[in-house]
Order: C-alpha cells, then sequence, then structure tokens
C-alpha cells in the first residue's frame, strides 16, 4: 500500500456549500411548520369562535413573545415556500448545473430574507 | 424491488408525484390566505363570513388534506434518513401520523364546527 498519499484531514478545511445549506434549511424549516401548525390551528380556532374569543386573540398576539413566536412561523412557512418552488423550478429541468444549484441557492436565500424582513415589518 | 411498508404511497415515484401535488395546492392557498390578510386586514364580522362561505370551507380542508399527504411524506423522509434504529423510527413515525391524523380531525372541526 502507497504509504505517500495525500491527506487531507484538516476538518476546518471542509464546509458545506451554500445548496446544502438552503437544502437543510428547508427541511428544518419543514420539521418548525409541523410544529406550528398545532399554534395557527389553534389560532384559527380561537379567531372563530366568538367576537371576544377574537379581539382575545388580537391582543394576545399583540404581546412581543407571542409576535416573535408568529413571526418566526411566518419565516419558516416564507423559507419553505421559496424553496419549495425552487425545487419546483429543478424538477422542470431548470438550474440544474453545479453553477445553477450554486445560483439558485443565492437565490431562495435573497428572495426569502427580504421576504421574512416584510414580515418582520409587518408583524410588528 | 424491495418496497418500504411506511411510506405514503406504495413506490417512490408516487410518493415524489403526491409531494409535488400537494405542495401546489398548499402554495396556492398559503398565497391566497397570508395575501389576503396583508392586503385586506379583516374584524370579526369579516373573517367569520369569509370562513362561513362554503367554497373557503373546501379550499381549506383540501389544503388540510394535502398538508397531511405532503407532512407525512416530508417526515417520513426525514425520519428514514436520520433515526437509523428501526423500532425508534417507527415510533416516531407513528408520532407524526398520529398528530397528524388529530390535525386533520381538528382542522375538520373548526372549518364545519360539529
Amino acid at each position: 500500500m502507497n504509504r505517500k498519499r495525500p491527506v487531507n484531514l484538516d476538518l476546518t478545511q471542509f464546509h458545506f456549500p451554500l445548496p446544502a445549506i438552503t437544502s437543510i434549511l428547508h427541511r428544518v424549516s419543514g420539521v418548525i411548520l409541523f410544529v406550528a401548525i398545532a399554534f395557527l390551528l389553534y389560532g384559527l380556532d380561537a379567531s372563530l369562535a366568538d367576537e371576544a374569543s377574537f379581539n382575545a386573540l388580537i391582543e394576545t398576539m399583540d404581546g412581543f413573545f407571542v409576535t416573535l413566536i408568529v413571526w418566526g412561523i411566518l419565516a419558516a412557512l416564507l423559507y419553505h415556500l421559496v424553496a419549495g418552488v425552487k425545487h419546483l423550478f429543478m424538477d422542470a429541468g431548470i438550474g440544474e448545473t453545479l453553477e445553477g444549484g450554486q445560483k439558485g441557492a443565492k437565490i431562495v436565500i435573497a428572495v426569502s430574507v427580504v421576504l421574512i424582513l416584510i414580515a418582520g415589518v409587518w408583524v410588528w | 424491488m424491495v418496497t418500504s411498508v411506511t411510506n405514503f404511497g406504495r413506490s417512490g415515484a408516487y410518493d415524489w408525484m403526491v409531494q409535488r401535488v400537494s405542495a401546489v395546492v398548499l402554495a396556492v392557498y398559503t398565497l391566497w390566505l397570508v395575501g389576503l390578510i396583508f392586503f385586506c386586514p379583516m374584524d370579526y364580522a369579516g373573517w367569520s363570513a369569509l370562513f362561513g362561505k362554503t367554497s373557503v370551507r373546501i379550499f381549506s380542508l383540501m389544503a388540510l388534506l394535502a398538508l397531511g399527504a405532503h407532512a407525512w411524506i416530508g417526515l417520513w423522509t426525514v425520519t428514514t434518513d436520520y433515526i437509523k434504529n428501526g423500532l425508534v423510527r417507527f415510533i416516531a413515525q407513528a408520532g407524526c401520523g398520529t398528530v397528524m391524523f388529530f390535525y386533520v380531525v381538528w382542522g375538520v372541526q373548526i372549518l364545519w364546527g360539529l
């Protein structure tokens, strides 16, 4: 066995490429949304029960902590949506090359950051 | 061909297609509902009238069922990738399925006020 094979185990040199990061975020946001559905259904239930319950919900959503949760859910939703739309484009054969994948990941990050910021301004 | 017994359909291709079709339903529903709340905020009267419409209830039910399939396939994929122990994975997937079932029943109850 050739003992002079080049060995590179400098872990600081390894890093995930951007498309891998957007992919794992798509999964993470999906799992977050699965949990968030409980809050959304609770909110829908409370908002439709009666007027007092609707107003109480609006008041609850004014609280800082609740607003933060709502923003978090919206962020996960918007990111998952944008990354999902990118998936559909790639299914159609658009952006399947190495450069295309990197460009697509950059677009996903850029578009979702803008939408999440708009959502943040909206909820506050 | 060895087929998995815990995935949504009986083949990966079927799951792949269901995942995409349900994704489109969910995307359209999300854009419609979030867009509606964003562009025309409603008081209780407007909001309850909106969900009083049969068309809105049916659209919401459609999104809820799409969500059930979409979340099942997504969580199945994630749990299958990361949980290697068969028993633990089965329990985790059964838990996800149970929660999803509760969501669907709860959603129907909200929409039709059973």
